[in-house]
């Protein structure tokens, strides 16, 4: 009996999270699954049951394998860069220096301010001719004038540039609480025992480091699949897709088009990506994770 | 206590069928208009409704600002599909198409069906009701309508030896002039350029000002069929990217629609064209004299006409579109719509506004107002197809390949009717 008591306390207590995660991410997450094997229902045409149909025609959608390939690229430009600066800045602000708070402050800002409104910002940054970059690099350098948000090549860098500026600061802030947790007593041990900063950074702080690199790194990922505001304001995905990503040409399809059937197997590809990842990070990197 | 009750209801009941209008409820009317942020529009709009409901008692106008065009469209269909769309839309007019297969609309030919009203239906300037009807009824009423114009820098075509008061009238004055406008620095880079065409977001939209001076047709009226790999089509587009990658009087690769007033203002580029609705923005940042004019003339002149229309929404009840239909016939009205064209920039909709004192007295003080309403006699619908919003960004892609040289034109214009044709397949009967 009481062993039953024991158990229902349990239940109760992970209800209200059990019932949100369920309505709000399980459920809606198998009808997507569900939907993406029927067709897009129309007036006067129910939807049917078409099988593996939605996932035959993306096969042959050579927009989609763009926007994938787009993606990869993505991620590989923005993740990496923005955890590194992340550290490098942490690392910096953690450091005895003067204004300290106000360089913090500095590199957090473009966390707190909207996407929406820092893209319209960065789009005059890129303008040919009187933009931001063009000053520096046409009247400061003399280098022939480019326009970057208007050719297929830079486009998709530009929009990392965005990413990377705006993701380093928040990454910053994890790294920063980290660094403030490890003990100073480990920096003098290892002044005496004669090791360089370097040695220092590499053995010792680093590794005690990395429950924050994991972290980080998963939100990172997430953030180069979820994060498509930018897009919208500045490209819509143009010139010719070559800035769209795979969230963004889901929208496309499901808001512009009205391909109800269709997104929802686009949605499946980006959950199995996503899944995949986090998979493979808890996988992998938490073997090599010590955590104190 | 049951019988109490149920002899209560049918009292509450009876009143409620013989009370009349005095004790009979308000009608709602709510209304989704495409505008993002507060600001002047939304007054003009509130005030508008508040104007029409002290003339007509009984009927409330609930104003329900929607955000962009694509949000609102967004909004109304989800609202459509779970039960409570809003009783009228202003929504794109090529959004047509879509909110017919999608059922979420009334014609409006069922609701208006006196004289008065039929008359009233006819009273819009056909180049607007190109994209409002189709099969022989009207689906959407012209509100705020716009066409493309060009703008000039007067004072820049003076420094080019050019005359001011005089803008190009053809496609070869144009690309002419455009070569005189543009200026290079001893290195090589521009530092002006003689005219720009946006070519980001809707470049469609500004392709048909092109295929419309060459006079050639983007769509059948039934919007099932589309002529993108026309020989005058493909020709078209080589004239637009010619002005960037041959002959080098317009940026080259994309041109972005928000940053070009912008480049307009700082003098980046002598010409420019965009919509009649950034009239009064141009007006008040241009520091130098500017004109405003028709778009030059191809083998004739032309532009597309864009913008939104007022949309009635099926699953309202007949009292709601019978008090819609006065509200959209009010708001219409030749005084109204002149009014609303002054205080927005939109082109007045109706040939009889232009006629107003108030509308004649606004021209003869800023005449480039008038000019979108004398270009509407060469404008065609805006491209409207069946599955519309996919099939023009399969133009749009396949212009924006064409203009940053990853295809040929012919070569996109061609990629794009075969995938067009495929769209459009299942909507051929």
């Amino acid at each position: 009996m009481r062993r039953f008591d024991v158990h229902i306390h349990g239940w109760l207590l992970l209800l209200p999270a059990a019932v949100l995660l369920a309505v709000f991410t399980h459920y809606p997450a198998l009808a997507t699954l569900w939907h993406s094997f029927h067709s897009t229902p129309r007036a006067g045409r129910a939807s049917v049951w078409v099988g593996l149909g939605n996932y035959r025609s993306m096969a042959e959608d050579p927009v989609f394998w763009q926007v994938l390939r787009n993606n990869l690229w993505y991620a590989l430009g923005t993740i990496p860069a923005s955890i590194g600066l992340a550290l490098l800045m942490a690392v910096w602000v953690n450091g005895k220096l003067r204004g300290r708070a106000f360089l913090r402050l500095a590199y957090f800002t473009p966390t707190v301010l909207p996407m929406i409104a820092v893209a319209n910002i960065w789009l005059f940054f890129y303008t040919p001719g009187y933009g931001l970059l063009e000053q520096i690099t046409v009247g400061l350098l003399g280098l022939p004038s480019h326009n970057w948000l208007g050719s297929p090549d830079t486009v998709l860098g530009c929009l990392m540039v965005v990413a990377i500026w705006k993701d380093a600061g928040f990454f910053m802030i994890f790294y920063l609480a980290a660094l403030q947790s490890i003990p100073p007593a480990l920096a003098e041990a290892a002044a005496i025992e004669g090791a360089g900063r370097l040695y220092y950074f590499r053995r010792v702080v680093f590794p005690l480091l990395m429950p924050t690199t994991l972290f980080v790194l998963v939100n990172a990922v997430i953030n180069s699949f979820r994060l498509v505001d930018h897009i919208i304001v500045m490209t819509k995905g143009g010139p010719d897709n070559a800035s769209a990503l795979l969230l963004y040409y889901i929208y496309d399809v499901a808001f512009k088009f009205w391909d109800s059937g269709y997104a929802s197997a686009l949605t499946m590809v980006l959950l199995a990506i996503l899944a995949a990842a986090a998979i493979m990070q808890f996988a992998v990197l938490e073997k090599r994770t010590h955590y104190q | 206590m049951l019988k109490r009750l149920l002899r209560g209801t049918a009292a509450l009941a009876a009143a409620a069928l013989f009370s009349g209008p005095a004790l009979a409820q308000d009608v709602q009317v709510s209304f989704y208009y495409p505008v993002a942020v507060g600001g002047p529009i939304t007054k003009i709009i509130d005030g508008l409704a508040a104007d029409f409901e002290k003339d007509h008692p009984g009927i409330k106008i609930k104003p329900i600002y929607s955000g962009t065009y694509q949000e609102s469209i967004v909004k109304a269909l989800t609202a459509a599909k779970s039960g409570e769309p809003p009783v009228l839309s202003v929504l794109l007019s090529t959004d047509m198409f879509t909110l017919i297969d999608e059922d979420a609309i009334a014609d409006w030919t069922s609701v208006a069906t006196s004289a008065a009203d039929k008359a009233w239906l006819n009273s819009f300037y056909p180049a607007f009701m190109d994209n409002s009807r189709t099969g022989g009824k009207t689906w959407g009423i012209p509100f705020q309508r716009s066409t493309i114009v060009l703008y000039w820098n007067k004072e820049l075509f003076k420094q080019a030896g050019l005359n001011p008061d005089h803008p190009p009238a053809n496609w070869k004055q144009q690309l002419e002039y455009a070569r005189k406008l543009t200026r290079r620095d001893a290195s090589g880079n521009t530092t002006q350029w003689g005219i720009e065409v946006p070519s980001s977001g809707f470049p469609y939209w500004l392709f048909q000002g092109f295929t419309t001076q060459n006079d050639v047709l983007l769509m059948n009226p039934e919007g099932t069929r589309t002529y993108f790999d026309k020989p005058a089509v493909i020709q078209a587009l080589q004239y637009w990217v010619d002005l960037a990658r041959k002959d080098k009087v317009m940026p080259p690769g994309i041109i972005d629609w928000g940053t070009t007033p912008k480049d307009f203002f700082e003098r980046k580029t002598a010409m420019m064209w965009t919509t009649t609705g950034n009239l009064t923005n141009v007006k008040a940042n241009a520091k130098f004299d500017f004109g405003v004019a028709m778009l030059p003339a191809g083998k004739r002149r032309g532009s597309p006409t864009g913008g939104g229309n007022f949309y009635l929404f099926k699953k309202s009840t007949p009292q709601q579109q019978a008090a819609a239909l006065k509200f959209v016939k009010w708001i219409t009205s030749p005084e109204r719509a002149a009014q609303w064209g002054i205080e927005t920039g939109y082109v007045a909709v109706r040939p009889d506004a232009w006629q107003t004192p108030t509308m004649k007295k606004y021209v003869a003080g800023f005449p480039a107002a008038s000019v979108a309403r004398d270009q509407l006699k060469y404008a065609v619908a805006e491209l409207s197809t069946h599955d519309n919003q996919r099939v023009t960004k399969v133009l749009n892609d396949a212009l924006q390949a064409a203009l940053t040289g990853a295809k040929t034109p012919a070569q996109a214009m061609h990629d794009a009717q075969r995938e067009a044709n495929r769209l459009l397949q299942p909507y051929r009967h």
